[in-house]
């Protein structure tokens, strides 16, 4: 089983990172950039058979380690 | 009095806090992160500046997993008196001793020059040998030094004296250089005695070297 954890900075915290990536395609001449934010995706092989219990255990990884919760939120998708 | 040093892989600033330290006539020990006790008779430890982990993840995301973590916590929650120079303040953030949390410069340039700070409290450990206002100048030399907190909590920072520094030009004018919030370059816990800043003063303690505004505020933690 495969969980695919992104993680972004939340709404409300600035992303200087997607906003020099948005300053950049828009002088590239991509103008119908309208907006862009930079995260990070982490693709995690588990020894599970149960989507649930995968998801549960991955939910509490990103509690600990993979996202800091005061500034970033996740995602989690789980593929069989 | 005796100072820990805590060191990860990556750590790379912990010798020269040691030096600082003892050219104070501290007593100091390396201790690395494998270990799982602060050993007895520390009177202050500090988490050292570096990379630790090489920043994977996040600055200071790993190493808040180190086993020698799960014992800052308990010394900490003790009483025992904590300094979080740069990644040692991400570190500390991170595990949660600090609030608010270090992103990436808003600049997105790594940043190593010396740079101006205004003390904004004095009545702690760390700063109770320099007077408020007072402008001090300290390296800094980061990536991630934007120092981020939500609004509420800033209140409750202001309302405690735990906003310790702010980033100045020379004459104590707000001058930011990472987009900090408030541009507040150093903080403590609410029972003040976990202390948490991105500039170096442990690079400051030579006047030949630039500045030796860093002794005073060292000095603080001596006899403290």
């Amino acid at each position: 089983m495969k969980a695919i954890v992104n993680v972004f900075l939340k709404n409300g915290v600035l992303d200087s990172q997607g906003k020099a990536v948005h300053h950049a395609l828009s002088s590239h001449g991509f103008e119908s950039v309208k907006d862009v934010r930079v995260g990070k995706q982490i693709i995690i092989e588990m020894n599970e058979t149960d989507s649930a219990t995968a998801k549960e255990k991955v939910a509490h990884m990103c509690e600990e380690l993979l996202a800091n919760t005061v500034i970033e939120d996740y995602e989690i998708e789980i593929q069989a | 009095m005796k100072v820990g040093i805590i060191q990860f892989p990556g750590t790379n600033c912990e010798y020269d806090t040691q030096h600082a330290f003892a050219s104070l006539g501290c007593e100091t020990e390396i201790l690395w992160h494998k270990n799982d006790a602060i050993p007895q008779g520390c009177d202050l430890v500090v988490v050292a500046g570096g990379f630790s982990y090489g920043d994977y993840l996040r600055s200071g995301a790993i190493a808040k997993m180190s086993p020698i973590m799960k014992a800052l916590k308990v010394y900490a929650n003790n009483g025992g008196k904590v300094l979080g120079i740069c990644n040692g303040f991400q570190v500390l953030t991170e595990t949660g001793l600090l609030p608010g949390a270090l992103k990436r410069n808003e600049g997105l340039h790594f940043i190593s020059r010396h740079h101006h700070l205004k003390v904004v409290n004095n009545e702690n450990d760390f700063l109770r040998h320099c007077s408020i206002d007072q402008v001090v100048n300290i390296p800094i030399a980061h990536h991630d030094g934007n120092f981020y907190i939500d609004s509420e909590e800033l209140q409750e920072l202001y309302a405690n004296n735990q906003v310790l520094l702010k980033y100045t030009d020379a004459s104590g004018n707000i001058d930011n250089p990472n987009g900090s919030v408030d541009s507040i370059a150093g903080i403590c816990n609410k029972a003040k005695n976990v202390f948490g800043l991105m500039p170096h003063p442990e690079r400051a303690i030579e006047a030949l070297l630039g500045s030796n505004d860093g002794k005073a505020m060292l000095e603080g933690f001596i006899s403290a």
